[in-house]
């Protein structure tokens, strides 16, 4: 398709969770492996808003870690705009790192405590050798502008600055290298909700004014729904129904994803009534055979613990559900 | 409040930021750190400054007068006549001058094998906390190994196999390098450790993570980003291993194996005092080893005053 | 009217500190009615935390209550000695912080800390006790109680241990349980079965609960009344379904607009401008008044006492002064 930007296929991560070697020979334990994230197939196209909802454990995180070479794959493949990333080579990859990057959860930790704010944002800028001498500081200026600071804020500090406005400095960031592509991990999810409301706008903002296409890894149901064109739903690190926005939230088609949709607080005071969801997420490193949601979902019925669903379509993309294809 | 306010809007140079930095309050606020503060500024500037302040230069062999040796303290001489403060050594040497020489020696080697265990030290534990594997547990099983040994002994042992190496000419002149390698080697472990645990803490955090995405070089990641971030422990370590390598180079010394006797250190001095201890000459192992007692606790308190300013939960 | 059973009463918290002193609280007022769910709303650094902690006398050193009184059930409890504070903490006042790890003693069963504490409060014999304590757990929802209360807070899940929390915190019968963000760590789906536990079993013993989140969605599902901090004051108090519905003042009205719903239909959220202000540099009148949008002179120069406006609600803003209302 020649409007996708980022492809990604058979995404696989697995984690040696193993204990130390010595360890293992003397308590005759064996070899352990995490799988975080388990063949994971989705696309984004340029220009849109696209989201991965889960719990912990869903293996939301690794895969955003996947995709801006944080992490490399166990298996399977991701491609930017027609070219496979392969993070091993330098050269190759320079010129395309330039044109992604990302926003992270945490806007304490994701600032150097140390550099003025003028050189964090910097930093692409001068990584990338797009710019030199005077005309960085200008950048930056004009970037700070941009995500509503101002110019004067770069010879600060990061901890003079509140979370909000941190988060500000950390867009900012990763907007200098002139990314088209911005993976955003929980961007708001540190944030009180008044200030989440002021970065979800900016956000959307600066989507619209320089035409950026969006990963948004989120727990908060809200807030996907408010930001996102398409949402994929992750169970156990495997992506159990991709949907288009909206449609996910009036007809959600794995039973998953209506437990996660009857979990959210109703602050309408509707009268709707959150319905119980049963038990928890199981351990990772031992997931249940079949498909994985079975011990927890109501319309388990037997080949769902034997077999793994493969994605069937929908009518607004696709779910992973033998519940789906049964008639009645 | 308001008044605060208004203060906060005014454009802050580094030297107002350092002296408004928590630390430093702590520091203006705290008489232990002030009293040891000024104690070793008071040494260090002594020794600084020896062949200005010092009335004699005891190395000077010139100068010596075998005649004046043994004289008490603020006493005149029975010979010459000639009045010490701190009186003089078995060969005639003014104990005050040289006590500011020997301080001199004594810092400098402290200083300098800090240093080196500090650079060791810190390189081989960011590149143990950034790389992990196998380079991590070598270099720390090496540490433990090292660690399981009293350090003096380590020290005794790296100068003597140096003084193997060394041609007998050159022994003299290479004897201070030596012992600052010596104890320089046996100190890196502690840097080591504490920095690789800090390293593994930062390379965590996200803005380690913000600097990888767009693909800045490690060697830049850890000089630039992690480096500054893991110095606060390193910086009270050293303080605290001044003081220990003080006193480790006035135990060699004191042992022997230290500094020429030609250039005596506090360690030295001590050594040769304590010879006249027990026939009444006490002012020759007295003085020395207040001084190195004062210098040792002084930049000790610092030490322990830094770690508790620098302690997360105040700042 | 029946007296209160939590009186706070121009509570004032402060924290000295080398730069002047910080008031965390300021001039804080609220009843709390038998069997009472009151939920207390904020962003980080409005103080419903603190407010939870002089409650129960865990004020950390050098802060300390600089003012007012509270008192539980006609007893003043804010300046009594320690031993005695001690004996009211557990016995008549529950407690459940957020971090359920934090809350339990890693070293000890969960028998020994639930039996413990039982015994501490109640003069009944360790085999009672124990009964009592699994019938608790069994209560809060953990399967197989009466063999996996013998085990340590480690192996029970984020949501169990939770659960185990709750029942430590009601097991010696309190009449109030101070709930603070007892959801905030926990996955979504799982957030309603504790919320709904905390609720059922309070209601059941006729406990009172303060819950204190920054979670609005959780707040309009539990709570009967809920009490609006902003910057240390009480912006607005009243029941939740009239807050919710038709805020009064300002700041909760942005607030409430600046949380996106399942529902919502427009594009942007309505975003508060600013952040609130640290607590060294609140503003002269009303702490809001440089955020908001209805702001007028009165506001900058005097601050508002909270105004009883007979309905059950009290705001704390000149717009709902009856001199004010007649002029304008």
């Amino acid at each position: 398709m020649a409007d996708t930007l980022l492809q990604v296929q058979g995404l696989t991560r697995r984690f040696d969770v193993s204990k130390p070697w010595l360890n293992r020979v003397l308590e005759r334990s064996e070899r352990q492996f995490l799988t975080a994230t388990a063949d994971v197939s989705f696309d984004i196209r340029r220009g849109e808003t696209f989201a991965l909802v889960g719990e912990s454990g869903s293996g939301k995180s690794t895969i955003a870690k996947m995709i801006v070479g944080l992490l490399e794959p166990s298996a399977g493949k991701i491609v930017f705009d027609g070219q496979q990333m392969d993070f091993q080579s330098g050269a190759a990859m320079r010129a395309l790192r330039r044109r992604f990057q990302m926003i992270f959860q945490d806007p304490f930790a994701s600032l150097n405590p140390r550099w003025h704010v003028g050189d964090i944002i910097a930093e692409p800028i001068r990584t990338f050798g797009l710019m030199r001498g005077a005309a960085v500081m200008k950048e930056v200026a004009r970037l700070l502008d941009v995500v509503g600071l101002s110019a004067t804020d770069a010879a600060k500090f990061p901890h003079e600055f509140s979370g909000g406005q941190r988060q500000r400095i950390a867009i900012a960031r990763a907007l200098s290298s002139r990314p088209e592509f911005i993976v955003c991990d929980e961007p708001t999810s540190a944030l009180d909700v008044s200030v989440q409301a002021q970065i979800l706008n900016l956000m959307r903002d600066l989507q619209d004014e320089f035409g950026l296409t969006y990963l948004l890894i989120s727990h908060d149901l809200s807030v996907v729904r408010h930001m996102s064109n398409r949402i994929g739903v992750l169970y156990l690190g495997r992506l159990v129904e991709v949907a288009d926005g909206k449609k996910l939230f009036t007809e959600p088609q794995h039973p998953y994803s209506r437990m996660l949709l009857d979990a959210v607080p109703d602050l309408e005071l509707s009268g709707r009534r959150r319905r119980q969801v049963e038990g928890e997420i199981p351990n990772p490193i031992s997931p249940p055979p079949g498909c994985a949601f079975h011990p927890r979902c109501p319309l388990a019925f037997d080949r769902c613990k034997l077999e793994l669903p493969q994605p069937m379509p929908t009518p607004g993309g696709n779910a992973a559900c033998f519940a789906l294809g049964k008639p009645g | 409040m308001a008044k605060i306010d208004a203060e906060e809007m005014k454009p802050r140079s580094w030297l107002f930021r350092m002296w408004d930095s928590d630390v430093a309050y702590s520091f203006r606020t705290s008489p232990v750190a002030l009293i040891a503060g000024l104690v070793s500024l008071i040494v260090v500037l002594a020794a600084v400054l020896a062949p200005w302040i010092a009335p004699y230069n005891p190395y000077d062999p010139s100068q010596l007068n075998l005649m004046d040796g043994f004289t008490p303290p603020m006493e005149p001489n029975a010979f010459t006549g000639n009045v010490f403060w701190l009186g003089t050594d078995n060969q005639g040497r003014d104990v005050f001058s040289t006590i500011l020489y020997g301080a001199r020696i004594s810092l400098f080697v402290g200083v300098m094998a800090v240093l080196f265990a500090m650079v060791l030290g810190i390189t081989l534990g960011l590149i143990a906390g950034w790389r992990g594997g196998w380079i991590d547990s070598l270099l720390m099983r090496i540490a433990d190994v090292q660690l399981s040994f009293p350090s003096i002994l380590i020290a005794l042992l790296i100068f003597g196999v140096a003084r193997g190496f060394i041609p007998p000419a050159l022994r003299e002149t290479m004897a201070i390098w030596v012992l600052i390698v010596a104890i320089g080697l046996s100190d890196w472990v502690q840097y080591a450790r504490v920095v690789r645990g800090a390293t593994m803490v930062e390379k965590s955090k996200e803005y380690v993570q913000a600097a990888r995405v767009i693909g800045a070089h490690p060697f830049k990641i850890l000089a630039r980003h992690i480096l500054p971030n893991v110095m606060g422990p390193v910086l009270v370590i050293a303080t605290i291993g001044l003081a220990l390598a003080i006193i480790a180079e006035a135990t060699l010394s004191f042992l022997g194996v230290g500094v020429p006797p030609t250039q005596p250190s506090l360690g030295t001095l001590i050594r040769i005092g304590q010879q006249y201890l027990f026939s009444g000459e006490w002012w020759i192992l007295l003085f020395p080893a207040v001084t190195l007692l004062a210098l040792a606790l002084s930049v000790n308190l610092l030490g322990d005053w830094l770690r508790d300013a620098l302690n997360p939960r105040l700042r | 009217m029946a007296e209160p059973l939590l009186s706070v009463r121009d509570l004032i918290v402060e924290f000295p500190t080398r730069r002047g002193t910080l008031r965390a609280i300021d001039r804080v007022s609220f009843d709390l009615k038998e069997g009472e769910v009151l939920g207390m709303v904020g962003e980080s650094g409005a103080g419903k935390s603190i407010t939870g902690a002089a409650i129960i006398g865990l004020i950390e050193p050098p802060g300390r209550i600089a003012g007012g009184e509270i008192w539980l059930r006609g007893e003043r409890i804010d300046n009594l000695p320690m031993e005695k504070l001690r004996r009211i903490r557990g016995k008549r006042i529950g407690m459940v912080f957020q971090d359920p790890l934090t809350s339990l003693n890693p070293l000890y069963t969960v028998a020994d800390q639930l039996i413990e504490t039982i015994r501490t409060h109640l003069p009944i014999s360790e085999k009672e006790a124990r009964q009592r304590a699994v019938a608790l757990l069994d209560r809060v929802g953990i399967p197989a109680a009466a063999r996996r209360i013998d085990d340590y807070p480690h192996h029970f899940s984020g949501g169990m241990r939770q659960r185990v929390v709750i029942a430590l915190a009601l097991c010696a019968e309190p009449e109030l349980v101070i709930a603070d963000e007892p959801t905030t760590a926990l996955d979504v789906s799982v957030q309603a079965q504790i919320i709904d536990v905390l609720k059922e079993i309070c209601a059941e013993r006729g406990a009172a609960v303060m819950l204190i989140t920054h979670d609005m969605g959780v707040i309009a599902e539990t709570a009967d009344r809920v009490a609006v901090l902003y910057a240390g004051r009480l912006a607005e108090i009243g029941p939740v379904r009239d807050v919710i519905k038709q805020a009064e003042h300002p700041y909760t009205a942005g607030l409430m607009g600046s949380i996106p719903t399942l529902t919502q239909t427009s594009d942007r959220l309505v975003q508060i401008p600013g952040s609130m202000p640290r607590l060294n540099a609140i503003p002269q009148g009303c702490a809001f008044n440089p955020r908001c949008t209805r702001v007028f002179n009165r506001c900058r120069v005097e601050r508002p006492d909270p105004i009883d406006r007979g309905d059950g609600r009290q705001v704390a803003c000149w717009l709902h002064d009856p001199a004010e209302v007649r002029n304008g």
